[in-house]
């Protein structure tokens, strides 16, 4: 198994472009983490330096305690699952899997009993003879998951390996993918581009907007106190309440004057206020909600409307009579995150 | 009209279709039948020739210079072919058919197989190693299109001549392959490979080498068979180079052979058409083979997008 430490690695491409900013974090040993933000961020970048794919410009990574930036990708204990597959079109199933134990010089024998073991783990068993033309994306990725396992890698590396599948198979194979990782201990970096497999699969969650390290931490810390306005508008779905507001004569306001809470000391002038939808009071409070549309969702409903003449969206249980109309709110103190209105960044 | 529930409406599904297929078995699809009677026409005027050499191989001589193509069938198709593999028509005794059909082969297959190693070799360098300057080289590589054998010929003579390879096949061969058409064709086939593959092929510890013989030839069988066909036939069908370059009469090919039907008519002799038709015929056959046993993977390698 592997702990992984990146010292201000930072890249910048070829035609002067810095795709990754300096960057420091550790991954423990038989952590699960998550590189997550927008298409163009630099998350495939960041994983392929990690990978040995793409080199470090500046900056140090190392696997336990070895620095590895020079060494070959062969030689770094890694295993990479890619979101197209990279499955060799050529070679059946079993091939596929097996050609990197090959490669490495392992006894045929040995070799036939690790594929069967990884495939008999993927329910792969009756597919080892088809070739990856003959099979469905579900099917592939497991291919490609197989590819990986066999090795006994110390590191996991995954390149947004769902995001080809279709939403029913990628919830499905989102629980796999967790549940195998889980078993079999391997300290792992995810990349998506997707919130949600962010939230739901990671120990930890690293937030990345335009090469730059935006946050770092647990779902749970990403989720309640987002540390900018990226991430509380990145993470979740709906996303969270931003809006413009003030703290005047010692109390935090909307931009219509309604006071919220109490000002923190120290505190004065413009703010960003932040609150999660499903934190929203409705039905009783001092601020006014004017609802244009509710947006049936089965299990529950979201109210979107405006609140102080902006754009604002609340969370109710299914069996809420509220529909279009003025409402009154509330916005617990608890629940509120400020933001400077300036850099973004959470006061 | 409204709809009437009939007995084939409400029958399962299996019968219906039958009943289907039943009433529209009787009607003739005229444009069909026009399209094959065109296509079937078509390949008889492209056959004709070929079955015109055949009849003629198997009357005399001395009929053809009477009457020339006919209908009729001889007897003489046996005597001919083992004339026309065995019976040299040169002094030295070395231009036997089976001689030249011999040599043909080797300048096909070599003329094909050196041209298909050394472009796969050259496009591998060019799309996935980091040369300096790699674009110059493949611009270079390119405009040796613009300068086939036929318009370098001198010079080419000259150099094949200076290093001594005249009446060999080193010599036949090697100043034919170099011209780009392959290279080219692979630099864009490994274009389209995608990058993913070489590089969970780096991860799976396969080095250079390993990846090209492993991975990218396997991947690019179609491919190779497409080129095959169209560099076998390029090199089968040579008569410039081979003329100058092999003055030997051993290492004469078949297409050089066929021109000596004329000079038989320059003696004053009857020329030989019996046996020259079957040389004909046989100068054929190979090409055509190769393109019947490989067309479906030449469509494949042009057109595949699998990969
Ligand atoms: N080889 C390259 N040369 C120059 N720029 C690149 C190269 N590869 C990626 N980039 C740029 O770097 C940025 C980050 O790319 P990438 O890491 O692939 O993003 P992500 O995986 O988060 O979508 C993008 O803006 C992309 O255009
Ligand atoms: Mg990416």
């Amino acid at each position: 198994m592997a702990r992984v430490a990146l010292d201000r690695v930072r890249k910048v491409y070829r035609n002067g472009f810095e795709a990754v900013k300096p960057a420091s974090f550790e991954i423990a040993d038989g952590e699960f983490l998550v590189l997550v933000g927008p298409s163009g961020c630099g998350k495939s970048t960041l994983l392929r330096m990690v990978a040995g794919l793409e080199d470090i410009t500046e900056g140090s990574l190392s696997i336990n305690g070895r620095e590895v930036n020079g060494v070959d990708p062969a030689e770094r204990d890694i295993a990479m699952v890619f979101q197209n597959y990279a499955l060799y079109p050529h070679m059946t199933v079993r091939r596929n899997i097996a050609y990197g134990l090959k490669n490495r010089g392992m006894a045929k024998d040995r070799i036939a009993a690790k594929v069967q073991e990884a495939a008999r783990m993927l329910n792969l068993t009756e597919h080892l003879d088809r070739k990856p033309s003959q099979l469905s994306g579900g099917q592939r990725q497991r291919v490609a998951m197989g590819r990986a396992i066999v090795r006994d890698p110390a590191l996991f590396l995954f390149d947004e390996p769902l995001s080809n599948l279709d939403a029913k198979l990628r919830n499905q194979m989102r629980i796999e993918v967790k549940a195998l990782q889980r078993r079999l201990g391997v300290t792992s970096i995810y990349v998506t581009h997707d919130q949600v497999e962010a939230m739901t699969m990671a120990d930890r969650i690293i937030v990345l907007n335009a090469g730059r390290i935006e946050q770092i931490g647990t779902p749970s810390e990403i989720y309640h106190s987002p540390a900018s306005v990226f991430v509380a508008s990145f993470m979740g779905a709906p996303p969270m309440n931003l809006m413009r507001g003030a703290i005047e004569t010692g109390a935090v306001r909307l931009s219509d004057g309604t006071a919220l809470m109490q000002a923190p000391a120290g505190r004065g002038g413009a703010v960003t206020l932040g609150i999660r939808p499903e934190d929203v009071h409705v039905g009783e409070g001092p601020a006014d909600f004017d609802v244009a549309l509710v947006e049936e969702l089965g299990a529950h409903r979201l109210l979107h409307g405006e609140v102080a003449g902006q754009p604002f969206t609340a969370h109710v249980l299914k069996d809420s009579p509220l529909g279009p109309g003025r409402h009154r709110i509330g916005l617990p103190a608890g629940a509120l995150s400020l933001f400077d209105p300036d850099t973004g960044v959470r006061l | 009209m409204a709809h009437i529930p009939t007995t084939s409406d409400r029958a399962p599904a299996p019968a219906r279709l039958l009943a289907a297929g039943r009433r529209r078995a009787p009607r003739i699809r005229w444009g069909g039948l026009v399209d094959h009677l065109v296509l079937i026409a078509g390949a008889l005027f492209m056959l004709a020739p070929s079955l015109m050499l055949l009849q003629m191989s198997t009357i005399p001589d001395e009929q053809i210079m009477r009457t020339g193509p006919s209908f009729q069938i001889g007897d003489r198709f046996l005597p001919n072919l083992d004339k026309a593999l065995n019976e040299s028509m040169s002094f030295s005794g070395e231009t036997t058919g089976r001689n030249m059909f011999r040599n043909s082969m080797i300048l096909g297959f070599g003329f094909a197989i050196g041209k298909i190693v050394i472009a796969m070799m050259a496009a591998y360098a060019i799309v996935y190693f980091r040369l300096r300057f790699a674009m110059l080289a493949f611009w270079l590589i390119f405009t040796t299109l613009l300068l086939p054998l036929e318009v370098r010929i001198v010079p080419s003579y000259e150099i094949t001549q200076q290093l001594g390879l005249l009446n060999t096949w080193t010599g036949l061969i090697v100043p034919l392959i170099a011209s780009a058409t392959a290279t080219f064709f692979f630099r864009q086939y490994f274009l389209s490979v995608p990058e993913e593959l070489v590089e969970a092929a780096r991860i799976d510890g396969a080095g250079p080498i390993r990846f090209f013989l492993d991975i990218l030839v396997p991947l690019s069988r179609t491919m190779v068979a497409a080129m095959f066909i169209i560099m076998f036939v390029y090199g089968w069908n040579q008569y410039l180079w081979p003329t100058m370059i092999s003055t030997e009469e051993g290492r004469f090919t078949l297409v050089q052979g066929i021109k000596q039907i004329t000079q038989g008519l320059e003696g004053g002799h009857i020329p030989e058409f019996g046996r020259s038709n079957i040389l004909a015929i046989l100068a054929v056959l190979p090409p055509v083979l190769v393109v019947v046993f490989f067309q479906r993977w030449f469509v494949k390698g042009l057109t595949d997008t699998d990969k």
